[in-house]
């Protein structure tokens, strides 16, 4: 997967993971159907308002044009460019799926950036279901469709936050493994209880025998523990 | 307890209150002093913390931590200043007449194009009149052989507001789609403006042989002239992206490409300005027959200065002016002593 290397004056260079067109379409696919949902909810919302015999919606014309299909179709059509301006480049499709637009150089895009990669979509959408930005995100390398070539963005994995290391373990672990092996062990354990059974199984055997320490067939959270107690200083003798 | 082991220790807390302050650094204008001089110190000291977890272990998660967190200063740092106020009257009084200038050219061609068009629509229809089916729709064709205007009581018919709301909606619509199928090479561009000329010209061609053209020009008299403008503005921003992909230049085609865009949008915003304006006067004073044809053509040519304005840079000198500011340039170093005086 290509990354955007973003150059610092300090000399130290950082690098975003590029989005393909994998994370882009899951990002999509939920902020459509979130958009869809809105507009749908708001349409609903006012037809049953709109059965109320007092409700200024009842006697439907100017009321009903201002009241039911305008928001229903700024819903549906602001979405992107409101939230992404709102969210700093994100949606909560984005972020789910852990992306975000970023400028050329890594920085957040400006509004009228942000205005024109939306305003591409009338092309990307073409001829149905997105097939033309689809197929330049598969063609560009930096996976851009139109809009983003045309506001100079790109889309970047960038999750909400990796998961909090355990400092006092970590300081604890890096005297006895040293700094690369300790913050794995952390890591490992920070995240144990979002990983598949399997997965972290699989995961805390890999990283004990890197540890010198043959895994055993031992079960689940004697995996665990083990790791714990590698990440635990004995206790001073007095 | 070992070197590295004490090195993360005594960063710990300064990691921590980093995080801290730019967070609050990038949630915005509620930040103090204080936060966002502790970023600006602690940029340089985050990136050697980064060098330093790199040389001690390149792919471990605290290095990515610091990576993360030296981004993050780095993106409030380089973020530029939100000035909406300040960006919004840039827009109209130096971005769009910049722009308006840099594309005179296209505007004039795309403007010869399109009465070249509607001369064309106009001529066909003139010899031909059967071929007006190809322009206008079946209860156009058959009021105007009534001898009526399909305008004729669109009041009665439509509020002036839902009317306004719907005209200047699908306007702004057109001009945004008259830029963006610029990206064919331009072809796209040329085939709406053609299209619109032809259809104009063929419509007031055919109400002109059933004696309705003046009536028609009555209608079309108070917002016609700007809308007709951005139009072509919008073709203008159109063709220019098209040209930028035709002819890159010494720059890559996609460079080019979005030098173009970036270009063009400031144009374009001020014509969807301009369109909102023109939609509500479409939607209040044209069906209206409360406006006799010299208020309609007074509305039409003020609006239409109005646009001239704007884009000729004149509101901008105008505003210089007033506030006594020397111009972007060309003024010499009195001028700027007796602007620091006042």
């Amino acid at each position: 997967m290509d990354r955007l290397r973003i150059p610092t004056v300090t000399g130290i260079d950082v690098e975003l993971r590029i989005a393909g067109p994998g994370g882009r379409s899951l990002a999509f696919l939920i902020d459509w159907h979130l958009r869809v949902l809105l507009a749908l909810g708001w349409i609903v919302a006012a037809a049953l308002l709109s059965r109320q015999p007092a409700s200024p919606l009842s006697s439907g014309g100017t009321v009903g044009y201002f009241a039911v299909g305008a928001p229903a179709a700024l819903l549906y059509s602001l979405y992107h460019p409101v939230l992404e301006i709102a969210m700093r480049g994100r949606t909560p499709g984005k972020r789910i799926a852990g992306i975000r637009i970023v400028r050329a150089d890594g920085g957040m895009p400006s509004a009228i950036q942000l205005l024109v990669r939306n305003l591409f979509r009338l092309i990307d959408s073409l001829p149905f279901l997105y097939a033309v930005g689809l197929a330049a995100t598969m063609l560009t390398k930096q996976a851009v469709r139109i809009g983003d070539i045309a506001a100079g963005t790109l889309l970047v994995y960038d999750p909400d936050g990796d998961p909090a290391l355990d400092d006092t373990r970590l300081l604890q672990g890096v005297e006895r493994l040293g700094l690369e092996r300790a913050s794995l062990a952390v890591e490992l354990v920070a995240r144990w209880p979002e990983l598949s059974p399997d997965a972290r199984a699989v995961l805390a055997r890999r990283l004990l025998a890197r540890l010198g320490k043959p895994p055993d067939d031992g079960r689940e959270p004697e995996l665990r523990e083990r790791l714990e107690a590698l990440l635990t200083l004995p206790e001073p003798r007095s | 307890m070992s070197k590295t082991a004490r090195w993360i220790e005594s960063r710990l807390p300064a990691w921590r209150e980093a995080a801290r302050q730019a967070e609050a650094v990038e949630r915005g204008r509620s930040a103090s002093a204080a936060d966002v001089l502790g970023v600006v110190r602690a940029y340089p000291e985050i990136a050697r913390d980064v060098a330093i977890a790199r040389a001690l272990a390149p792919s471990a998660p605290l290095t990515r931590r610091l990576e993360r967190l030296y981004l993050v200063l780095h993106r409030t740092l380089h973020e530029r200043p939100r000035r909406l106020p300040h960006e919004i009257a840039s827009l109209f009084l130096r971005d769009a007449p910049a722009a308006a200038r840099a594309l005179a050219w296209h505007i004039v061609w795309v403007t010869a194009l399109f009465f070249a068009s509607a001369t064309a629509g106009a001529w066909l229809v003139n010899q031909y009149p059967e071929v007006v089916g190809l322009f206008a729709s079946e209860a156009m064709i058959e009021q105007v052989q009534a001898g009526r205007l399909w305008t004729d009581g669109l009041l009665n018919v439509v509020p002036s507001s839902v009317l306004a709301v719907s005209i200047f909606t699908n306007n702004i619509t057109v001009a945004l789609f008259a830029l963006v199928v610029g990206i064919f090479y331009g072809l796209g561009t040329a085939y709406i403006v053609g299209m619109n000329g032809m259809m104009l010209g063929a419509v007031f061609s055919y109400t002109a042989q059933h004696g309705l053209a003046v009536r028609l020009l009555e209608f079309v008299a108070a917002h016609g002239f700007v809308e007709l403008s951005v139009v072509m503005i919008a073709g203008a921003c159109g063709v220019s992206l098209g040209e930028a992909l035709a002819r890159p230049g010494h720059l890559r085609r996609a460079e080019a490409f979005r030098r173009a865009t970036k270009r063009a949008v400031p144009l374009l915003v001020v014509g969807a300005v301009f369109l909102v304006g023109a939609g509500l006067i479409e939607g209040y004073v044209s069906p209206s027959p409360a406006y006799p044809f010299w208020a309609r053509l007074a509305i039409g040519f003020a609006y239409l200065g109005l646009l001239v304005v704007v884009l000729s840079g004149a509101l901008e000198r105008l505003v210089r002016r007033r506030r006594r500011l020397p111009a972007a340039s060309g003024e010499g170093p009195a001028q700027m002593r007796r602007v620091a005086r006042n």
